[in-house]
């Protein structure tokens, strides 16, 4: 398949008073033409940072890249000066954030907030761009857009606003669009509603999505490929349904658990993971996972493995996975 | 027959809002009894929380009867309304807002034992807060600690702790676990579970995750604008809804599981929920249901009994089961 993103071994460090935070340590992933890929992961473990770095959203400083590559389109995005990502932003890659209450402005006007991007990008004058505004507000089933336009955010409601931010996102048809935690705000009927049209508008448009969520249940609805990942790092990543009926980390399986089901039964106990992820000021040298993790060995203490290939699409890297893992829990009656 | 430690008979909540009454809370009725969990379900804006507030006459309530073990506390002085309430505790959503800053856990979990006077001496207290510390998850090491120090799980064992000190029986938990990750969320509802088991609560759970109150609830009531919608057993309510509007939100919940999830049948609705100020007489979700008929527009269906523990408010309902 044809690439449209691929980053490798990215990393991001935060310089701040008490030291450095690596909130990304050294990913790679790429995202295929018109596909959806997931990244999955619980709060600080750095998948929003990966997304904002990629629009090169991050306030530098505090953040720095330490190292890696973000390509898009065959064009390093770090090697690029401020400009040329003005003229990337919103153009090729667009983005739709978590709150719709706060990314819209609320002292502007929505038709003006989306003719804006269209004046600025596309050069169109104030009429071809209220006439696009309008065309845009339909494409995402806004009801009744001549007269929305000159209406305030504060007039609609969270459910409209999301579908405004996608509006805005789609102005200029991008190659790629972030959705970072698009319907966490959101009520679940208006998330499927959000969601269905993300859907209609990829197939329409032609677009890959990066969708960064931790709700488990949106990435089996939407996602062809799932990326895990666990304090800065990638633990596991393969198709949707290799990662849901297969998976190969046990934080993965852990995670998988830890949600109860509608198609569950009830009296089945849930798996908490106990305790909380590791600091990220000094991460450990081992697996982030080694203290919540039942499996754990001796070795995955002091040493990451590398990723090990389950299929052509399937990575996982885990100490499990190795030949001598069986012999290393007997020898060490489980957990070291 | 057991009898019912809570009874909630016609709560109304209206809030003046100067263009009009916002009827928040419009007439709700429901039992809860000794040891279950009643779950509290619905979207934003439904009245979940208000339900919740009033029922703790944190709101005053603009009418109805909230009986507790028999005695309506609605009509309870200031004075003695205090003295009931060391039985209804509350766990609230948002563990970073909850705590007081500038307070130790020793301090906050003691607080409610302050003002109820609960300990004659110093040594007292502080077994008492150390003994709810165990209970919790946590220990001795925490005592002397700020709430900035604790993360989001640790903060909501904290408000736990802090809920159980005055021994009550009845727990309302506002949307106790939705500010917190998945892992540490079942952390906390195992935690919730094991003390209901241990020291025999009885739980409120609001919330708008709807596979989480499934899990944790005996019986479940759907709220929509104000208006209990339809209640059940936990079980029943999931595998044969009846209202339309049950049925419309239990289809949007995806299901982590991408072969179940992309075969099944959603049913989306139209258009977001109405305002809440000066509602119209009829049922409250009539222009979004697909069954509707003019009876629903004229009047506001009664919650009413269509099978064996299963309350339904929709005109429709005994034509929906079949």
């Amino acid at each position: 398949m044809e690439k449209v993103l691929e980053v490798k071994n990215l990393q991001i460090s935060f310089k701040t008073f008490f030291g450095e935070v690596e909130a990304v340590r050294g990913i790679s992933f790429d995202v295929g033409k018109r596909e959806t890929v997931a990244i999955v992961g619980e709060s600080g473990c750095g998948k929003s940072v990966t997304a904002n770095s990629i629009m090169q959203l991050l306030p530098m400083p505090p953040a720095f890249f330490k190292g890696g590559e973000i390509i898009f389109n065959g064009e390093n995005l770090l090697d690029k000066t401020e400009k040329e990502m003005q003229e990337i932003r919103g153009n090729k890659i667009s983005m739709v954030f978590q709150d719709p209450m706060t990314s819209l402005n609320p002292t502007m006007r929505i038709g003006k907030q989306i003719v804006e991007g269209l004046i600025k990008h596309k050069k169109l004058n104030s009429k071809e761009a209220e006439k696009k505004a309008i065309e845009m507000l339909e494409l995402v089933a806004v009801p009744q857009p001549e007269k929305r336009i000159h209406q305030y955010p504060h007039e609609f409601s969270g459910g409209m606003r999301q579908r405004v931010m996608i509006a805005l996102a789609m102005v200029s048809t991008p190659n790629l669009l972030i959705a970072d935690e698009p319907t966490t705000a959101l009520d679940v009927t208006v998330q499927a509603q959000i969601l269905e049209l993300m859907k209609n508008l990829q197939t329409k448009l032609d677009m890959s999505i990066i969708l960064i969520t931790h709700d488990l249940g949106v990435v089996a609805d939407m996602s062809d490929r799932v990326v895990i990942m666990y304090a800065g790092q990638i633990l596991e990543q393969g198709l949707t349904e290799e990662i849901f009926k297969n998976p190969k980390h046990p934080y993965t399986r852990k995670l998988l658990a830890s949600v109860p089901r509608l198609d569950m039964s009830r009296n089945k106990p849930l798996h908490a993971i106990d305790g909380t992820p590791p600091d990220l000021y000094a991460p450990p040298k081992g697996c982030p996972f080694y203290d919540r993790c039942s499996e754990a060995m001796k070795v995955c203490k002091s040493y990451m493995p590398n990723f090990d290939n389950h299929s052509n699409t399937h990575i996982s890297r885990c100490w499990l996975n190795h030949p001598m893992a069986q012999e290393a829990n007997s020898v060490e009656g489980g957990r070291a | 027959m057991v009898e019912p430690l809570i009874s909630a008979r016609n709560i109304k909540k209206h809030f003046d809002v100067g263009e009009g009454m916002l009827k928040a809370v419009d007439g709700i009725s429901f039992d809860i009894y000794p040891g279950e969990t009643f779950g509290l379900v619905g979207e934003s804006g439904c009245g979940k929380s208000t339900a919740g507030r009033t029922i703790m006459r944190l709101y005053e309530p603009t009418d109805g009867e909230l009986f507790f073990n028999n005695e309506n506390i609605y009509t309870l002085p200031r004075r003695e309304m205090q003295h009931v309430r060391k039985n209804f505790q509350m766990i609230f959503q948002d563990p970073y807002a909850s705590l007081n800053p500038r307070m130790t856990v020793e301090d906050i979990i003691a607080e409610p034992l302050d003002i109820h006077q609960m300990y004659k001496n110093k040594e007292e207290r502080n077994q008492r807060v150390l003994e709810l510390l165990r209970l919790v998850g946590l220990g001795e090491e925490h005592v002397m600690r700020f709430p900035h120090e604790f993360s989001g799980g640790q903060r909501q064992r904290i408000g736990i702790a802090r809920a159980l000190a005055l021994n009550p029986k009845f727990i309302i938990c506002d949307e106790p676990i939705s500010a917190l990750d998945v892992s540490i969320q079942a952390q906390v509802v195992n935690l919730l579970k094991d003390l209901q088991n241990k020291l025999g609560l009885t739980y409120l759970f609001i919330a708008h995750d709807l596979s989480m109150v499934r899990y944790i609830s005996d019986r479940v009531g759907v709220m929509y604008l104000g208006h209990m919608m339809e209640l059940a057993d936990s079980e029943e309510l999931y595998l044969n809804p009846i209202h339309p509007y049950t049925k419309a939100l239990l289809s949007a919940i995806p299901i982590p599981n991408p072969e179940i999830q992309r075969g099944r049948h959603r049913i989306m609705l139209e258009g977001d929920v109405p305002s809440p100020i000066n509602p119209p007489e009829g049922c409250r979700f009539v222009d979004r249901c697909s069954y509707a008929v003019d009876k629903c527009k004229q009047v506001t269906p009664k919650l009413e009994k269509i099978k064996e523990k299963h309350l339904v408010a929709c005109h429709r309902a005994k034509e929906m089961i079949k």
